[in-house]
């Protein structure tokens, strides 16, 4: 084991809130995708409960793309330079997936009177929830790919879309829509009492479980040509075999726990290997932030701003996550099929 | 359009946009919170209902500014990546604990705003206070790194790049406490007129309605003595900004020539050609007593500095006009509430006041986007005052016009939609079907 140093814990933190914006914000984004494609005798229940089990988080979960971004213009901030630089257009055209989104769901929440303008903003909300998950996806694909590199030169297209207009950034992206579409199947599960209800989720969580195997093995196969060395990371280091053998693992048993209706059991397991998936990306491609020239060592900040920054991290922990506890036991001991507003 | 100048554009819209939202996410809270002890304290249903609408409209207006902060915490990267890579490891503290401000806020706005019915009523109150007090730190924390592009320290300069990073005195920047208590000060003051000058149109065709006249007191609760304060408050901002930015002074005062007793301008129009300005009234000396408390002070004048470190004159100055005068305003009419309040008068029956209320409600928001404004605008051609230029930390993607185009649809799409719902949801007086189930939890029709 290598000695960790200040910024590689930093560079973990990075990962962690990705992680968290996966587990938590790719939920969101799932229930959105799963408003869309309500369907069934039981479409405008199934759009009540996802309405529920979004409503009172939805504002804090943004906190982790924040706090990803910022970690990242305060740490390593040749990261944040670069990713704004060379992803304009597709960072450009996620914001304004979030922001449609959010406005969007807001709206109609609040918008108690049910008429044609709500169901548009319910069209606005979840088409965005379709698109955004892709476009964060492909951002992080042509990361992977090692072709973010210093603009220089060329035309436009050279410089500004010929990083991630590419069939492996897509398939990162399709990757990213599948797994969030699963977390939400999955969690939605649990927030329903109905049977019925219940077992829709059920389906959705066992068809959509099956997207993420087949888009997982696309851009295995595709990180072959496109992306070297995240190939090389996810197939050749010593690490390779114990994380696919846990992947694996968490999968099947994510599977058996929905076939034989164990839910509480399928939430950790998905969970775990939404997590494995993100942790798998992060240390196949260590020590690189963004390949193939920028290390955690090399984009690092000044060590005095990195160590008041993990004292900022563990101060602010210390108020959040007794605030986070209270949040969930408050609104989360009792689900409800009726919403609360 | 240049590049630059699209991507200046793209940004300004983006804060002027933002800055309401992360205002009325300030102010709000707090007339939600006075609301409920007021109900707590006298029973009154009509405080209960407003603590509940204003929650609403807190929650509605947090969201969107949650998404335009998510936007502008992007646009730093995406439009000013080498500012960015320059400022990062000096003034991203700041940044990470609004993060957490945030963070708090959103928690506890949602306790607030499900938890009615959940937890004890004490329980609810603190809940509230403490998105009140979250609310306020994260736009402390936020101003706190404006004020450091204002006054840089905590960093040496070595060849281009910054060295010696000392991240706690870029947070304690000379101009961080000016900065975040007028800004504190703003919110309270922008938000409690505003709200104040609603009710008070309502009630102008309505004069008993319980509903208007509890919210126009609780408004006026919050902004009147925020509106009262903020000229004293002012006056600590221009003595820093006469000490650290006297070239943002010069343009703000439309003063050219340096020299002691020096004029205050009032009004004019500055022609930053000929180097006058015209039109202007003058008062013997007032500038100099203003920027240092000494009518003979000596206050350097635009022509101290070369013609390319120039903020752009006109601008600045009428931006500072409009700021102060709506500042006034809002002062005189908080001392006139104060005094009708200590005398015990029923602010409905005194003539002119509630048309004057009325007239206040846009000034606070006016005057909030006018100073920052001077600050912004005065601030250029820098974008880290005296170390780096706006030119030089604009991103080298081309066809900055497109997202320039794309953001200002989405916000007046956005602006037009969120006027609409508040006023659905928050400002229309209850309809009698609401009114019997707020008012009267036993139903009356056994009678």
């Amino acid at each position: 084991m290598p000695d960790l140093s200040l910024a590689d814990v930093l560079a973990g933190l990075l990962a962690l809130s990705l992680n968290a914006y996966v587990l938590f914000g790719g939920a969101d984004f799932g229930g959105g995708v799963w408003d869309l494609l309500a369907g069934g005798p039981r479409k405008a229940r199934q759009r009540e409960v996802i309405a529920h089990a979004i409503g009172p988080i939805w504002e804090a979960n943004h906190v982790w793309l924040i706090l990803a971004i910022v970690l990242s213009f305060t740490c390593f901030p040749p990261v944040f330079a670069r990713l704004g630089t060379v992803l304009h257009i597709p960072l450009t055209l996620m914001l304004v997936g979030i922001v449609l989104r959010g406005s969007a769901f807001t709206f109609r929440t609040y918008d108690d009177e049910h008429d044609a303008a709500q169901r548009r903003w319910g069209r606005i909300f979840a088409s965005a929830s379709l698109v955004t998950p892709v476009l964060l996806g492909v951002c992080i694909g042509a990361v992977a790919s090692g072709r973010v590199t210093v603009p220089a030169g060329g035309s436009f297209g050279d410089q500004f879309v010929d990083p991630w207009l590419t069939p492996f950034a897509f398939s990162v992206g399709l990757l990213t829509l599948a797994l969030f579409a699963f977390l939400a199947a999955v969690f939605l599960t649990l927030e329903s009492h109905d049977p019925e209800l219940v077992e829709d989720f059920r389906r959705r969580a066992l068809w959509s479980g099956g997207a993420v195997f087949v888009t997982a093995w696309a851009v295995l196969l595709l990180s072959l040509e496109h992306a070297p060395l995240l190939h090389r990371g996810l197939l050749a280091s010593s690490w390779a075999m114990p994380l696919h053998l846990a992947t694996a693992v968490t999968a099947i048993a994510v599977f058996a726990a929905l076939w034989y209706r164990r839910y509480a059991v399928a939430r950790i397991g998905v969970g775990l290997q939404a997590s494995l998936i993100v942790w798998g990306w992060a240390v196949a491609q260590y020590p690189f932030l963004v390949p193939p020239d920028l290390t955690v060592q090399s984009a690092a900040a000044p060590e005095v701003t990195l160590r008041l920054v993990l004292l900022a991290l563990a101060a602010g922990a210390m108020v959040l996550v007794p605030s986070m506890f209270y949040l969930f036991r408050v609104f989360k001991s009792a689900p409800a099929d009726r919403s609360g507003l | 359009m240049s590049d630059l100048l699209a991507a200046r554009s793209q940004m300004a819209l983006s804060l002027a946009f933002h800055i309401i939202f992360a205002v009325v996410g300030i102010g709000m809270p707090l007339l939600m919170v006075v609301a409920e002890r007021r109900w707590q304290r006298t029973g009154d249903p009509v405080f209960l209902d407003l603590a509940k609408r204003w929650a609403k409209g807190t929650a509605i207006l947090f969201a969107v500014g949650a998404v335009s902060g998510t936007v502008l915490s992007f646009e730093l990267g995406l439009l000013w990546p080498r500012f960015m890579q320059f400022a990062g490891p000096v003034i991203g503290m700041p940044f990470s604990l609004e993060g957490f401000a945030f963070f708090t806020e959103a928690i506890f706005i949602g306790v607030y705003l499900y938890g009615w019915d959940r937890i004890p009523r004490q329980a609810h109150l603190w809940a509230g206070i403490l998105v009140a007090v979250s609310g306020a730190a994260s736009g402390v924390f936020v101003v706190i790194a404006n004020a450091w592009m204002n006054a840089p320290t905590g960093f040496d300069l070595v060849d281009g790049a910054i060295a010696n990073v000392d991240p706690i005195r870029g947070m304690l920047n000379p101009m961080a406490f000016q900065q975040t208590l007028h800004m504190t000060l703003a919110s309270y003051a922008a938000t409690g007129f505003a709200v104040a000058g609603i009710h008070a149109f309502l009630l102008l065709f309505d004069r008993r309605n319980a509903f208007h006249r509890g919210a126009l007191r609780v408004a006026l609760l919050v902004g009147a003595p925020a509106a009262v304060l903020q000229p004293l408050s002012g006056d600590i901002s221009a003595r820093a900004v006469a000490e650290w930015q006297p070239a943002k002074l010069a343009a703000m005062e439309a003063h050219f020539e340096t020299g002691r007793r020096v004029p205050l301008v009032i009004g004019g129009l500055p022609d930053m050609d000929k180097r006058e300005t015209r039109h202007a009234i003058r008062i013997p000396g007032g500038l100099s007593f203003l920027a240092f408390h000494d009518v003979n002070a000596e206050v350097k004048g635009l022509n101290e500095f070369p013609r390319r470190d120039w903020p752009h004159v006109p601008i600045v100055h009428i931006a500072f006009q409009v700021m102060v005068a709506l500042g006034t305003y809002l002062a005189l009419l908080g001392l006139w509430t104060g005094w009708l309040g200590i005398r015990r008068r029923e602010l409905t029956d005194v003539r002119g006041y509630l048309p004057a209320v009325v007239l206040a409600a846009p000034m606070g928001f006016i005057a909030i986007e006018a100073g920052w404004t001077v600050t912004e605008v005065g601030r250029q051609p820098w974008v880290v005052y005296g170390v780096l230029r706006t030119a030089d930390a604009v991103t080298p993607m081309p066809g900055l016009i497109v997202p320039f185009l794309l953001f200002t649809l989405l916000y007046c799409f956005l602006g037009v939609i969120v006027a609409w719902l508040l006023y659905r949801q928050i400002i229309r007086s209850p309809r009698p079907g609401e009114w019997t189930r707020t008012y009267s939890p036993r139903p009356l029709s056994r009678a």
